[in-house]
């Protein structure tokens, strides 16, 4: 009977998609250019295993939705251009993907996983008597995920039972979609925003030349052991030698070595680079959780009982003082 | 300003958690629990706004089995005045999700007025860092997640700065209004010995969740948990040459 329904289920299912059922991805952009995240997030859907539209939000969307527009797999883009959607308050944004929803029905409502989705998807789950699933790393069907939990020190499957799929996707466990698709852009539903409740007053973003820490293909992070802010140019000298991003362990960031939005672990960015240079870094429970499914991992540490030895690939005992500039010295 | 807190009771953080052999969870028997680092920083800072003369009361509330009583009693020897413990079988802890708690936590602001609802931006055991914007949107509260600074922003209005993935933005939200907290909000204080004593004189309410008419149905059942592949230690390169050479076989540097 399991079967028999599960079945049922599936023709329904695959019916629905060529005429309504659908995904929703929620787009993340800065006025000009789409966030790399939702690039992951694109593909993420498509392994969802029913069409996939995108909803672009913002004071300044039409650009950006014609971006979106052009990649792979994208069938359809929403576009809310609206100067009371200006920085994307999630209060604001949120009835408009309400709004879309009540439309188009959509099956999943998801985003790639930042601090901008985190306070979104639920958001919009709460209306719609769905429990969201955070930063899914894998997707087993249109209903069955796995995630972290515990620092990512256990992999949880789950299956949703919840009316609309409310998911938001780790980036690095999703390749970012390609150029090459042609989706049709429309305008979005109206929502009733109402502007009272909050008001963006600013921003202050770290500005950096170097390559994005999220989506770098190298990087090295500084830990505790770098003993002051002004030695984290060692960090730097190197990571420009080798074209990388530049991360750090929340005791470096604690010490006020280096801004916030650098610290990667279980409460910071979440990496996996091709190559990761842990240098000073002990490698505490919490900052495994951030890099340890980069694909080579350096450690450089003069205590060869750091717990960060047991993830590296290559492990170097050695005073960081010395290693580091050598190591930027020996490097074309 | 009344200000509800909340807390929850996880494995501690220091401790490495281990996924039981029939994958049905982690081992969580005889493992040191605390309150959730997030949830600390949430409530010092709400006593914090107590001792600045800007928050006339804080509750401290928590939802769980019996021994999330303990998390309460650590709130009100930290400074709350208050806690407020809703009550759920062990059988029914394991299927709480963060949406039933925003559910309860919206059941108890029909019953008494909250300006301020304050929670940790996520917990280290679930990580889904749900709870606030669930609980904004059931209320249809403004929000403010990850906050870095809290601060006076006018009448009726609270100024926050928060913590996003390329640096900080500042909000303004009218109250009442919902607000999670990041790492770097504050260092929470330790509960001495004095006020963990008078802890024990503070109101502790008990409701039982049927009480708030909330059911615990899960919208997740939990297939299977597992241990994470584990990477080998790959040992110990001798100097910085040997290690550029290891770098150029993978192919990161050119030869």
């Amino acid at each position: 009977m399991l079967s028999a329904r599960s079945i049922l289920t599936r023709a329904a299912r695959s019916s629905n998609s060529s005429r309504l059922s659908s995904t929703l991805v929620i787009a993340e952009h800065d006025d000009a250019n789409l966030a790399p995240i939702t690039l992951n997030a694109i593909t993420a859907a498509g392994k969802l295993g029913s069409d996939v539209s995108v909803l672009v939000t913002g004071a300044n969307s039409k650009k950006v939705a014609e971006q979106v527009a052009k990649v792979a797999g994208v069938k359809r883009v929403l576009v809310a251009q609206d100067d009371k959607l200006k920085n994307n308050l999630p209060e604001r944004v949120a009835p408009v993907v309400l709004a879309s929803q009540k439309q188009f029905n959509f099956s999943a409502i998801t985003a790639g996983a930042s601090a901008f989705s985190r306070g979104l998807i639920p958001r919009v789950a709460a209306k719609l008597n769905s429990s969201p699933i955070s930063d899914v790393t894998q997707i087993h069907s249109a209903d069955t995920f796995s995630r972290g939990t515990y620092a990512g020190n256990a992999i949880t499957k789950v299956k949703s039972e919840a009316p609309v799929k409310m998911l938001t996707f780790r980036g690095t466990a999703f390749e970012p979609a390609k150029e090459g698709g042609s989706g049709a852009v429309e305008n979005a539903p109206s929502g009733d925003i109402k502007t009272e409740q909050s008001e963006f007053l600013g921003q202050e973003l770290s500005k950096s030349e170097r390559p994005d820490l999220a989506t770098a293909k190298i990087v090295i992070s500084g830990g505790r052991g770098l003993k002051s802010g002004d030695n984290f140019k060692l960090i730097y000298d190197l990571a420009d030698k080798l074209g990388a991003g530049v991360g750090a362990s929340r005791a470096a960031v604690d010490a006020g070595y280096v801004p916030n939005d650098m610290q990667v672990g279980q409460t910071g960015k979440i990496v996996a680079p091709e190559l990761y240079i842990a240098v000073g870094i002990s490698g505490a429970i919490q900052h495994l959780a951030g890099m340890k499914d980069s694909k080579v991992i350096v450690a450089i540490n003069k205590d060869p009982d750091a717990p960060i030895f047991q993830v590296a690939d290559f492990g170097l005992k050695a005073d960081l003082f010395k290693a580091v500039p050598e190591l930027t010295a020996a490097l074309p | 300003m009344r200000i509800l807190v909340g807390v929850k009771r996880v494995v501690d953080y220091a401790v490495k958690v281990r996924v039981k052999p029939d994958k049905s969870g982690v081992v969580t028997e005889g493992v040191q629990h605390s309150m959730n680092p997030f949830d600390e920083i949430a409530l010092e800072e709400a006593v914090k706004l107590k001792e600045k003369k800007l928050a006339t009361e804080v509750v401290a509330f928590s939802l769980g089995g019996p021994k999330s009583a303990e998390i309460l009693r650590t709130a009100l020897a930290k400074g709350a005045d208050k806690a407020v413990h809703v009550q759920v079988s062990e059988a029914e802890a394991a299927k709480v999700e963060p949406l039933h708690v925003a559910q309860a936590l919206q059941k108890l602001l029909e019953k008494d007025k909250f300006d301020l609802v304050f929670v940790g931006k996520q917990a280290i055991d679930d990580d889904a860092s749900q709870t606030a914007p669930l609980l904004a949107g059931l209320l249809d509260w403004p929000q403010a997640l990850y906050a870095s600074k809290v601060e006076e922003g006018g009448a009726g209005f609270l100024k926050v700065t928060r913590e996003i993935d390329g640096g900080l933005d500042t909000v303004k939200v009218k109250l009442p209004a919902v607000l999670s907290a990041d790492l770097r909000l504050n260092e929470p204080r330790y509960a001495t010995l004095p006020n963990i004593m008078k802890a024990k004189k503070k109101p502790l309410q008990n409701i039982p969740i049927k009480d708030l008419g909330v059911e615990i149905k899960s919208q997740t059942s939990i297939l299977e948990v597992s241990e994470p592949p584990q990477r080998e230690a790959g040992g110990f390169v001798e100097d910085v040459p040997a290690l550029v050479n290891k770098l150029k076989e993978k192919g990161f540097v050119k030869n």
